[in-house]
């Protein structure tokens, strides 16, 4: 049976319309155009989405590593009951950030990332719709990291848990900074998130190559564009809570949560479940477009049910807005409410199940060869069926009165968000290095990886579905050794450590391989999607040509070459517009440079914000500098601007003579 | 002892019941979804064709559909059955009679003050962290909260009830066996939320009707010399701003009530056993044993602290 990588004499198609020189100097007078300034200064002024988009990879995946270490020392602590390793106040600081760092400084930005890297790739066009305000959301997400650590470092981290309920972290049970440094880190990860979502959506509809109608869209853009949406909705919630009420209740007395005052402690929890429900869904649905990529290539033909997949992913979005009083199930809200969305929680896993009974028949139908990528999908299945069911049991209002707030939840939650989103990540990861670095992975550390990180995982979290239902609550520094925990617990601190290894020789695989690992192709899988036509890693400009598209696979259904569109200007930046839903040429569009000012304007959010913990002139003060900010943006951009250039006719789509 | 795979009540029973079904049913599935993968993996259905591809035939492709259509409708049904089986314990949950045995629980960072209601002021028994029921009767609690939320929860007993302020919740369960069962609090609540344990003790409906009727007596003034230099050092030393005993000028209802405290067998909201030597290492420094309690250290000479735990261990 042929591997993926020995393809014999196929090779994919290639643009080799054009004269093969005057294609090689039309890409070195589009580097010229598409490169960022040289040295410190390029590197700070880039709007380059894959440089953006690397950016947050690496800071995402370095908070990976700081929320599992914040993980390892928590299981040291519980592995023997009364252990005196680290106290309450250091507990708990650490469980918060241990959350508030793996939800909102990993799992959201490592899945925009992925997004923000490989859509204008996916799509056939040469960057993300503003790419300055793209780099002004990494900026401000790089101010929520160094912002949380500092404070971490100087014992001022938040310590009341990454959902921080009233009153405990109101002014008078919370008082210092702490919850302050809580509320601002969500701030900045927010705008970040917005911004990411801004241009996911904008990008998609408007930049795709031609003849990329909607039912052409890759499930992986489709999984992304749906969590944009999600964003856009569950976000401003948060946002409205945290920064607004809960900053304004801690700093000017506002009495929003006060029940003394007339305020409502429960209103917090609305407010933040509302947002917090719908997070989960946007960390998991862009893992689930990772898969259908994934398991297409390894099982060499398309997934089965390409719409029944893209209607559930539409449908999960649209319940998991409806889903958020699970979470206060033991809260006093009247029992007819709550059965709604008792329903509500149960009828979710119907879209899900729809992906995952589609990809199984897809493996049925093809031959799934076991590389790396396929390996964690299947340790995906595992492992996230297992969390989906704990989940449907957790639905339940009955049954939640007895697990909610205990070990059961930590390991249904787990269990999802390993499953279902680290592990579908990894696969992505060992998918996409060739293409992002253009270099292979290692297959045997990869291997060991996968299976020391699928067993810890199962036998760290699996035995606290046992403990929870046993008695013990969550976010407990400690525990009595009569209660007969310390067994369970050992064995989940065991795992824990299998994890940290596994993740040790994912981290040393990783640096092998970009410092001498085996170099990559265009396409080394002998995948589908368009982002395989061009060099690993693509040059800055994506493709010399704007290719056109005529199924869901272009590099797999077009029979030699890959039609292209040629045209668009080399001496300047210059992208193509396309309609909506049929991807048709539209307009001519140019392309941002690199800038200054997004890097200046996060820095005045952040001095708008954290100032605002301290005093209301920095909020002033900082409102005035960004107002030279914004003029600076727009000065730059009206300069260096010729306007949108109409399309004469909407030209047919053409075949290069 | 405190699992909820043990239950003694009806309502822990439904519950447990409910969960062995979706545990059964879960498991089920969690396999089934196994084989598949597994059959999937080794299947060797695909032909290649010229476009190095693997296709399947017509026929396959509808077999294909009409398996993901029967799965979908597999999992419709198992939801629609849990749907149904927990709205069945969700009404059986919510049965409860008119009047019961009421108890007010109040939460407090971090210790359980349960007050028992009755219209005869002089019969009210104000305790601390061990509530007492009848065995067989279902109780209710209202339950609140003085500062932040904390939640109640006796696994053997029942699911969980939050205690949040500003609002009065309710919470009820028949203990059906006589025995001891522990709870924690299940609701983050800050320093100490590890270490804000209770015992529930329900007894036949005689006992809890004597010690209801001693628990609501207050203790005879002391008559021994060091037992009254105790009581002195407890007015005068600091305990009275927080502590209340019935029967003296000690009144404050920011702390535990002491009134019966040798009749309890743990301290500090479960977290040490009763006795002289535990008492004495905790008033010494409660901040040594639990760090971020609000009881300060107390600062008494041995000859004091001596007389103020024996006077405290008469508290029966």
């Amino acid at each position: 049976m042929t591997d993926v990588r020995d393809q014999g004499n196929r090779s994919p198609p290639a643009d080799t319309t054009l004269a093969a020189d005057l294609v090689e100097r039309e890409a070195d007078q589009l580097e010229a155009v598409w490169s960022d300034k040289p040295g410190f200064w390029g590197w700070l002024t880039t709007a380059d989405h894959k440089k953006i988009a690397k950016r947050y990879l690496v800071t995402a995946f370095l908070m990976f590593i700081a929320g599992g270490i914040e993980a390892a020392l928590m299981r040291m602590q519980l592995s023997r009951p009364e252990n005196t390793l680290i106290g309450p106040d250091k507990y708990n600081q650490l469980f918060t950030t241990h959350g508030t760092t793996m939800m909102f400084l990993f799992a959201v930005p490592v899945m925009n990332a992925m997004g923000i890297y490989f859509l204008p790739l996916m799509l056939g066009t040469r960057e993300v719709a503003f790419p300055r305000l793209n780099a002004f959301g990494y900026w401000n997400y790089l101010v929520a990291v160094v912002f949380l650590y500092v404070s971490l470092f100087v014992n001022t981290a938040p310590d009341v848990g990454w959902f921080a309920y009233v009153p405990l972290s109101g002014p008078q049970y919370s008082p210092g900074h702490r919850v302050d440094v809580w509320a601002q880190v969500v701030t900045f990860t927010e705008i970040s998130a917005l911004a990411a979502a801004v241009n996911i959506i904008v990008t998609t509809f408007k930049m795709r190559a031609p003849g990329m109608s909607l039912n052409r869209i890759p499930i992986f853009v489709w999984s992304q564009l749906v969590v944009a949406f999600m964003i856009i909705f569950a976000m401003p919630a948060v946002a409205t809570a945290s920064t607004l009420m809960l900053a304004t209740d801690r700093a000017v007395s506002m009495h929003w949560f006060n029940p003394a005052e007339g305020g409502d402690a429960l209103l917090w929890q609305h407010m933040f479940w509302f947002f917090g429900h719908p997070e989960v869904y946007i960390i998991f649905l862009p893992a689930l477009g990772f898969i259908t990529p994934i398991i297409e290539t390894f099982c060499r033909r398309p997934v089965f049910g390409y719409t029944a997949i893209v209607m559930a992913n539409i449908t999960t979005a649209f319940f998991s807005f409806g889903l958020w009083v699970h979470h206060m199930f033991v809260t006093p809200i009247p029992e007819l409410g709550q059965s709604l969305f008792t329903a509500a929680s149960m009828v979710i896993a119907i879209p899900t199940g729809i992906q995952i009974f589609c990809w199984l028949v897809t493996m049925w139908a093809g031959r799934p060869q076991l590389r790396i990528p396929m390996l964690f999908i299947l340790g995906f299945l595992f492992t996230f069926v297992n969390g989906g069911i704990t989940g449907v049991m957790l639905a339940s209002v009955a049954f939640d009165k007895q697990a909610h707030d205990t070990f059961f939840v930590v390991a249904h939650l787990h269990y999802v968000l390993i499953g279902g989103g680290v592990m579908p990540l990894f696969a992505a990861v060992y998918y996409w290095f060739p293409k992002i670095t253009g270099r292979m992975l290692g297959e045997t550390l990869g291997k060991w990886h996968f299976w020391l990180f699928v067993i810890g995982t199962n036998v760290t979290f699996f035995p606290m579905h046992k403990l929870g239902l046993d008695g013990m609550p969550r976010r407990v520094y400690t525990y009595l050794a009569p209660t007969g925990w310390g067994t369970l617990n050992l064995v989940a601190t065991i795992g824990a450590v299998t994890i940290a290894f596994s993740v040790l020789l994912f981290v040393i695989n990783a640096i092998k391989t970009v410092l001498a690992g085996e170099r990559a192709d265009a396409n080394p899988w002998h995948s589908p999607g368009l982002e395989w036509a061009m060099a690993s890693p693509p040059p800055p400009y994506n493709f010399v040509h704007i290719p056109v598209v005529e199924s869901r696979h272009p590099l797999w259904e077009t029979t030699v070459e890959l039609p292209v569109l040629t045209g668009l200007r080399r001496d300047r930046r210059e992208v193509l517009i396309t309609t909506a839903f049929d991807a048709q040429p539209d307009s001519r569009h140019q392309g941002p440079t690199g800038s200054i000012w997004p890097l200046y304007l996060a820095l005045c959010m952040a001095l708008l914000f954290i100032g605002s913990i301290f005093s209301p002139y920095f909020v002033l003060g900082a409102l005035g500098l960004s107002l030279i900010g914004l003029t600076g943006w727009g000065w730059q951009s009206t300069n260096e601007s010729n306007g949108p250039e109409r399309v004469a006719t909407p030209a047919p789509v053409t075949e290069a003579a | 002892m405190h699992s909820a795979f043990d239950p003694s009540s009806p309502q822990a029973r439904a519950i447990a019941h409910l969960w062995w079904w979706m545990f059964g049913f879960g498991a089920a599935v969690w396999l089934a979804v196994m084989v598949a993968m597994v059959m999937a993996v080794r299947s060797r259905h695909g032909a290649r064709g010229s476009d190095d591809l693997l296709h399947v035939s017509h026929e396959t492709h509808r077999g294909m559909e009409r398996a993901v259509i029967g799965a979908v409708f597999v999992t419709v049904l198992i939801l629609l059955g849990f749907l149904a089986f927990d709205f069945s314990v969700g009404r059986a949950l919510a049965q409860h009679p008119q009047q019961a045995l009421t108890i007010e629980l109040a939460g407090h960072q971090w210790w359980w003050e349960a007050q028992y209601v009755d219209p005869d002021p002089s019969k009210r028994v104000v305790t601390a962290n061990e509530i007492h029921v009848p065995v067989g009767e279902m109780v209710q609690f209202k339950l609140t909260s003085s500062d932040v939320i904390h939640s109640f929860w006796a696994p053997n007993l029942n699911g969980k009830r939050d205690l949040i302020p500003g609002y009065l919740t309710t919470h009820w369960f028949r203990a059906d066996t006589a025995g001891t069962y522990r709870g924690q609090c299940a609701e983050f609540c800050g320093l100490q939320h590890a270490n804000m344990a209770f015992y529930v003790i329900a007894e036949p409906r005689p006992k809890f009707l004597a010690w209801l009727a001693a628990a609501s007596a207050a203790p005879d003034p002391p008559t021994d010399s060091t037992l009254l230099y105790g009581q002195r050092v407890f007015m005068s030393g600091g305990c009275s701003v927080c502590h209340s005993i019935a029967g003296t000028e000690a009144r404050s209802t920011v702390g535990p009530n002491l009134t019966h405290f040798k009749s309890r067998s743990t301290i500090a909201a479960g977290t040490l056993a009763n006795n002289r030597a535990n008492l004495t290492r905790w008033i010494v420094n409660p901040q040594a044993i639990k760090p971020g309690v609000r009881m300060p250290p107390s600062p008494l000479t041995p000859v004091q602290l001596n007389a103020l735990v024996s006077y405290l261990e008469t508290m029966k």
